[in-house]
């Protein structure tokens, strides 16, 4: 074990910093030359950083811009980017949250070219209360895309859902997207449990804001929503490409901590038929993806702290990112973007903050990992 | 002696008896209103009652009259009946009892002599000999009370001090990720070698934003034990990173 401790970050910013230092001191020809040998270096590593160098432009078809206000019905790639598990409290007693998802708005702000829609993936609220869900929703004003917004647990269970509706509209919706139809589920609901003990309602939000509080229900979509799932679908040909959002993960990787969805085979099941489905998520703050069948699975980054790997049940094609340092409140943080191709294949981009982004392909998911995946970590959990 | 100190001599004697006087009327009132006495309850034969430990079943001693003592043997063979009576009346219930008392096992004393024991002999007399099953209860209750209030502290943003509401489990649910096992080891957010409870002090004074806890705080101490707990049957390894 090396005596000199650096991490991933501090290496990779040392590197930018004398590549930053080196540039005044360039003639004209030598610029040209760091340039190129800079993208070339991109290239090879497969790199498409969102926002820290921008000399590569990817070769795609630039997207609608007036379909993007509209919603749209061409066709084509397209990319959307995401923020997701904020988590806030009220400014007066927490600034770090708050701090964690500006930077995700200005980062999102600052793609080019700028997403098709920017998703916000639940958990906008710590414990659900109208200031923190209000705040939230003014702070999302500054995105320059469209978002469409997702429901968490956090953001639910204070009062069911009340400010939420009122603020955002309804918990679940679809629409098609240049080819796509796209879902959004309310995958949190859970089966009553604080009636019969007496719970106040913020007792019930205390209770659900604890992951590994084993006195919650584990979620679910529920019968209602997934007979709404089915009619859905039903009007979409099974050649569609399918984009699920979802805030819990629609497959069972660890029950004690609810990154688990209790009727996820049935709702695997209504997704079967289609040729090309995948499913974002939120609730599980780190770098996941897994493949089932026909459906690629890819959990977002959280804005406000990372949850560690479950003990068990962790998906086998997922490579984990590397540990976090408890210093860095951003560290293993973060937000994303996804490119979707023309034939409905999405890549997804793990913009960690304070690290080198993480690019994980439809590719590597959909060959079980044959195909090039993502760099493995140094230090894995144990 | 000098006039001074007999003068006090005789003013505390005075008020000594001066004092005395005094309860005198209040002795003799706690003479006339009786002792509390504990007579042995008593059925309708006059029989001494015996009630068993449930509080409720009452059951007579057939010739044993108030004042009167039963053999050794007597007590034993009644209360082993009483016991089984209510084993009979409640099927499946289960009466927990220290092991020194239960109606098979003989006392610690008896199992001394060589003639008693079925096995090999076991010492006797000193201080771990002597503790039975129930200690071993109570200890084991005490000591999971404690990890509940590790476990209590570890879930609350306010009894940690946190000022920003963030809480141990918000990136440590169950304690995922504490490797308590793998102190004393280099810690390079503390810049030294740390044990387990200096990185819980980091981490308070760190992400949770609150004032380090002091080395002898209940909340500290219970934290560890909490941690500590959660990693039964994992091997130790110091110095792992």
């Amino acid at each position: 074990m090396a005596v000199r401790y650096k991490s991933v970050e501090t290496r990779y910013m040392e590197e930018r910093d004398r590549l930053m230092r080196a540039m005044p001191r360039l003639d004209r020809r030598a610029f040209l030359k760091v340039a190129a040998a800079a993208a070339g270096t991109v290239l090879a590593k497969g790199l498409l950083p969102p926002h820290t160098f921008q000399l590569v432009s990817v070769a795609e078809a630039a997207p609608d811009k007036t379909a993007a206000m509209a919603g749209s019905t061409g066709s084509g790639p397209f990319t959307f980017a995401y923020i997701s598990d904020s988590h806030l409290y009220e400014r007066t007693l927490n600034q770090r949250f708050v701090r964690a998802i500006t930077k995700a708005v200005d980062d999102v702000n600052a793609l080019d070219p700028q997403p098709d829609f920017v998703l916000y993936g639940g958990d906008l609220a710590q414990l659900g209360r109208p200031a923190e869900l209000k705040m939230g929703a003014e702070i999302l004003k500054a995105v320059k895309a469209p978002v469409k917004m997702m429901v968490g647990e956090h953001d639910w269970f204070y009062d069911m859902g009340e400010q939420w509706q009122d603020l955002f509209g309804p918990p679940n919706y679809s629409f098609d997207w240049k080819g796509v139809h796209v879902v959004v589920l309310m995958s949190v609901h859970e089966k009553d449990f604080w009636t019969p003990r007496g719970m106040t309602p913020a007792q019930r939000m205390q209770t659900v804001a604890g992951l590994d509080n084993a006195v919650q229900s584990r979620f679910e979509v529920g019968d209602d929503e997934r007979k709404w799932l089915a009619d859905d679908l039903s009007k979409v040909a099974h050649t569609t490409p399918l984009i699920v959002f979802s805030h819990s993960p629609l497959y069972k990787y660890y029950r004690n901590w609810n990154f688990w969805t209790d009727d996820a085979e049935e709702v695997q099941a209504l997704l079967k038929a289609f040729s090309n489905v995948t499913v974002i998520h939120g609730h599980t703050h780190q770098m996941l993806f897994n493949q089932i069948d026909n459906i690629s699975f890819y959990g977002m980054l959280s804005t406000a702290w990372p949850w560690p790997y479950a003990p068990e049940g962790l998906p086998p094609l997922t490579i984990q990112m590397n540990r976090v340092d408890p210093f860095d409140q951003f560290d293993g943080c973060g937000d994303g973007r996804n490119n979707v191709s023309a034939a409905g294949l999405v890549d997804s981009i793990y913009n960690l903050w304070d690290r080198n982004p993480v690019t994980v392909s439809a590719n590597y998911l959909r060959s079980q990992g044959r195909e090039a995946g993502p760099p493995a970590p140094q230090f894995a959990s144990y | 002696m000098t006039s001074k100190r007999v003068g006090l001599l005789f003013a505390a004697g005075s008020a000594i008896a001066v004092a005395a006087i005094a309860a005198f009327p209040i002795a003799l009132r706690a003479q006339q209103a009786p002792a509390p006495q504990h007579p042995a309850a008593t059925g309708d034969d006059g029989d001494v009652v015996v009630t068993l430990c449930d509080g409720k079943t009452n059951v007579p001693v057939k010739g044993l009259k108030p004042g009167e003592q039963m053999s050794h043997e007597r007590a034993l063979a009644f209360t082993r009946g009483i016991m089984a009576d209510w084993q009979r009346k409640h099927p499946g219930e289960h009466w927990e009892m220290a092991q020194a008392e239960s109606p098979s096992g003989a006392q610690p004393a008896a199992a001394a002599s060589p003639a008693a024991a079925s096995g090999p002999a076991i010492q006797q007399g000193d201080t771990y000999a002597s503790f039975h099953e129930r200690d071993y209860m109570v200890w084991q209750a005490e000591t999971q009370k404690f990890v509940d209030f590790g476990n209590k502290v570890f879930h609350s943003d306010k009894l940690l001090g946190s000022t920003i509401g963030v809480s141990c489990d918000m990136c440590h649910p169950n304690a995922a990720n504490t490797h308590p096992e793998s102190y004393p080891k280099y810690q390079v957010q503390l810049q030294r070698v740390a044990l387990l409870r200096d990185m819980i002090d980091w981490c308070i004074e760190n992400p949770v934003k609150g004032v380090a806890l002091k080395p002898d705080d209940e909340r500290l101490r219970a934290l560890e034990a909490y941690i500590l707990a959660q990693r039964r049957g994992v091997p130790l390894s110091y110095g792992k990173h």
